[in-house]
């Protein structure tokens, strides 16, 4: 097959060009930026003796372009959305999680060991998690909302002061959610459902927004967002008039992860790097600084205080865990891209 | 100069645009013959579906729309830009060059920075809505942010100066005894224009409105934000397959059709050229 001889060229040019590891270290660590304590690299290293590097990638996708170009070579543990690990997994990248060697994990509720795409974490460790929801300002709107629908068919005074995110699973979750359909569906004929009231949904946004809702709820421009639980707390903490609620037909539960490599060279190291993440300080630090929820029980009773200023943060984990988390669609991937494309260029 | 002496000069420039366009291009269009595989990455079976893909009705209406979106911006950036290089011709030669920097001085600060400042003045309690109901002209916000309008406003506003500066190198070549020419033998300003100066400095409004609608076209940035991401352009449709659905053979087949109607619209360009000289 001539494809053979194509993929070696477009691998050997791809990984020499674009596939570049100047990090000489024992461990590569790649997560988001921020994401993190700044200084976690070296206060791991003073831990466990273990050096380590951190490099940044802005989305889920960047990360994965890089890591399946280069089979995984060049990093030993990444930061991914939980539908991204169940790819990487399938396309067997991923080493398996030993328990055995993160006894930091009896910190975890029970729940964060039962995620419905990995049960009993055998390829990932959740990092942080949380919910999709609205997010808005109690002192403009006259009814508070309870419903997507509230988002999706909103009352005349809220037209045109709404943002919506436009990540694809998002969006159709909004949508799907609705009309009581699960997060991940896959039928065409349910899809085009919401995608037909995503579309009518539209005409009453001031706009698509993933990244700066929060300041347009700040300033007024948007009234009601469709917002993460964490996003929504940048702007509770501006103006404490803004309000988070989970709509009565339900959301998705969202999972940032960890995994391991399996191209790594230094499976133990990665371990050590998890476990030490899941210690129950340095998991505090991201409740405290990133405004998420972690499956940390050590780290969320030790941080409960934060739920006072920011009411999402003490979301039980059983209602948490009540929502579905989003998974990976495999061959309705095309059809959730087109969808999306439908809605966007309406 | 020998002729060996010559090539070598040419060598950087060929490497250059060997290993960073051509090669790449290449990647790109082997690409886009290939599949989406399951859980994202490629898989090398070669075949036309992700051309058969683009004709369909969702991804022919976002080529279009954007195409659309282009020779507008590119229509309004000659509107504008025609009469702005000819002000700048007529001008004493001592100010063409500081009127010419002045054009130039937006490229100084970066894209995305000159954007966010339009949704500054453009938005519902923005500069130009407060500034309008203070004075009384107007007294609900009119919506310009978030809009094609607003598409439109920032493309042309970026990349007018290329229009500009493309118009006035027609404009400064313009053989002044032939307007006196056309004077003398009783032609009204209205005609020597459209006969004589507007034919002489086609090549320039050619290139102008190519390089607006070819830089439009593509663009994702300004849609996205000036357009609040509710007008997909095919730029954002492209970086949507990369960085979203994961499906680079398909995004590699739309940069394809994309290069594709640039490389057209740059010939047809340079057959203005030809012909005009």
């Amino acid at each position: 097959m001539g494809g053979i001889v194509m993929r070696k060229l477009i691998y050997t040019i791809f990984i020499s060009m674009i596939f570049i590891n100047p990090l000489k270290a024992d461990i590569v660590v790649s997560n988001w930026d921020g994401y993190s304590a700044p200084d976690i690299m070296e206060t791991f290293e003073a831990a466990t003796g273990v050096a380590g590097e951190m490099s940044f990638h802005a989305t889920n996708e960047e990360i994965m372009g890089k890591v399946t170009a280069s089979k995984g070579v060049g990093y030993d543990v990444l930061f991914v959305s939980s539908p991204f690990a169940e790819a990487l997994d399938k396309m067997g990248l991923l080493a398996d999680i030993d328990h055995s060697k993160i006894p930091n994990i009896k910190n975890f509720y029970p729940e964060a060991m039962n995620l419905d795409f990995d049960p009993g974490n055998k390829f990932q460790v959740p990092y942080a998690w949380g919910t999709t929801g609205l997010c808005y300002r109690s002192d403009l709107v006259n009814e508070t909302p309870d419903s997507w629908d509230d988002l999706l068919s909103p009352s005349d005074d809220l037209k045109g002061k709404i943002t919506m995110l436009s990540t694809d699973r998002w969006l159709l979750a909004a949508g799907l959610l609705s009309l009581g359909y699960s997060v991940n569906e896959t039928n065409e004929s349910k899809l085009n459902e919401a995608k037909e009231k995503l579309i009518s949904a539209k005409k009453d946004l001031l706009a698509y927004d993933d990244t700066t809702f929060y300041s347009k709820l700040v300033s007024g421009e948007a009234v009601m967002t469709h917002a993460w639980d964490g996003w929504c707390n940048y702007a509770i903490w501006e103006n404490p008039d803004v309000k988070y609620i989970i709509p009565k037909e339900g959301s998705d539960l969202w999972v940032d992860t960890m995994v391991i490599m399996k191209s790594s060279n230094n499976i133990d190291e990665a371990h050590a790097f998890i476990n030490y993440i899941l210690d129950a300080d340095i998991a505090a630090w991201t409740v405290n600084n990133i405004l998420y929820k972690v499956p940390n029980k050590a780290a969320m009773d030790a941080t409960a205080e934060i739920a006072d200023s920011f009411p999402n943060m003490g979301m039980s984990v059983s209602e948490l865990s009540s929502y579905e988390t989003l998974k990976d669609v495999g061959s309705s991937a095309k059809l959730y891209a087109k969808t999306v494309s439908d809605i966007l260029s309406d | 100069m020998s002729t060996i002496k010559k090539n070598i000069l040419i060598i950087p420039g060929i490497a250059w645009i060997t290993i960073f366009l051509f090669i790449p291009c290449l990647i790109v269009i082997s690409y886009s013959f290939f599949e989406r595989g399951v859980y994202g990455g490629i898989e090398y079976n070669f075949n036309l579906n992700n051309y058969t893909r683009v004709v369909e009705y969702t991804y022919l209406k976002i080529l279009l729309n954007s195409a659309k979106i282009a020779f507008l911006s590119a229509t309004i950036a000659i509107l504008i830009g025609y009469p702005a290089a000819y002000f700048i011709h007529l001008s004493p030669s001592k100010y063409q060059m500081i009127l010419l920097f002045l054009v130039m001085l937006p490229f100084w600060s970066n894209y995305l920075i000159r954007t966010y400042a339009w949704m500054v003045l453009l938005n519902n309690q923005g500069i130009i809505n407060t500034l309008l109901m203070n004075a009384g002209i107007i007294s609900e916000p009119i919506n310009i942010l978030y809009t094609q309008s607003a598409v439109i406003i920032g493309l042309v506003y970026n990349y007018l100066p290329f229009v500009v500066l493309t118009i006035f190198s027609s404009v400064s070549k313009l053989d002044n005894s032939l307007i006196e020419a056309s004077k003398d033998l009783g032609a009204k300003s209205f005609s020597t224009f459209f006969k004589i100066i507007l034919p002489l400095t086609l090549p320039g409004v050619a290139a102008g409105f190519v390089f607006v609608f070819v830089l439009s076209i593509g663009n994702f940035i300004t849609p996205d934000l000036l357009g609040g991401g509710k007008f997909l352009m095919i730029g954002n449709l492209i970086y949507d397959q990369y960085l979203s659905a994961r499906d680079w053979p398909f995004g590699s087949s739309l940069s394809f059709v994309l290069i594709s109607i640039m490389l057209l619209l740059l010939f047809a360009q340079a057959y203005v050229v030809r012909k005009n000289s």
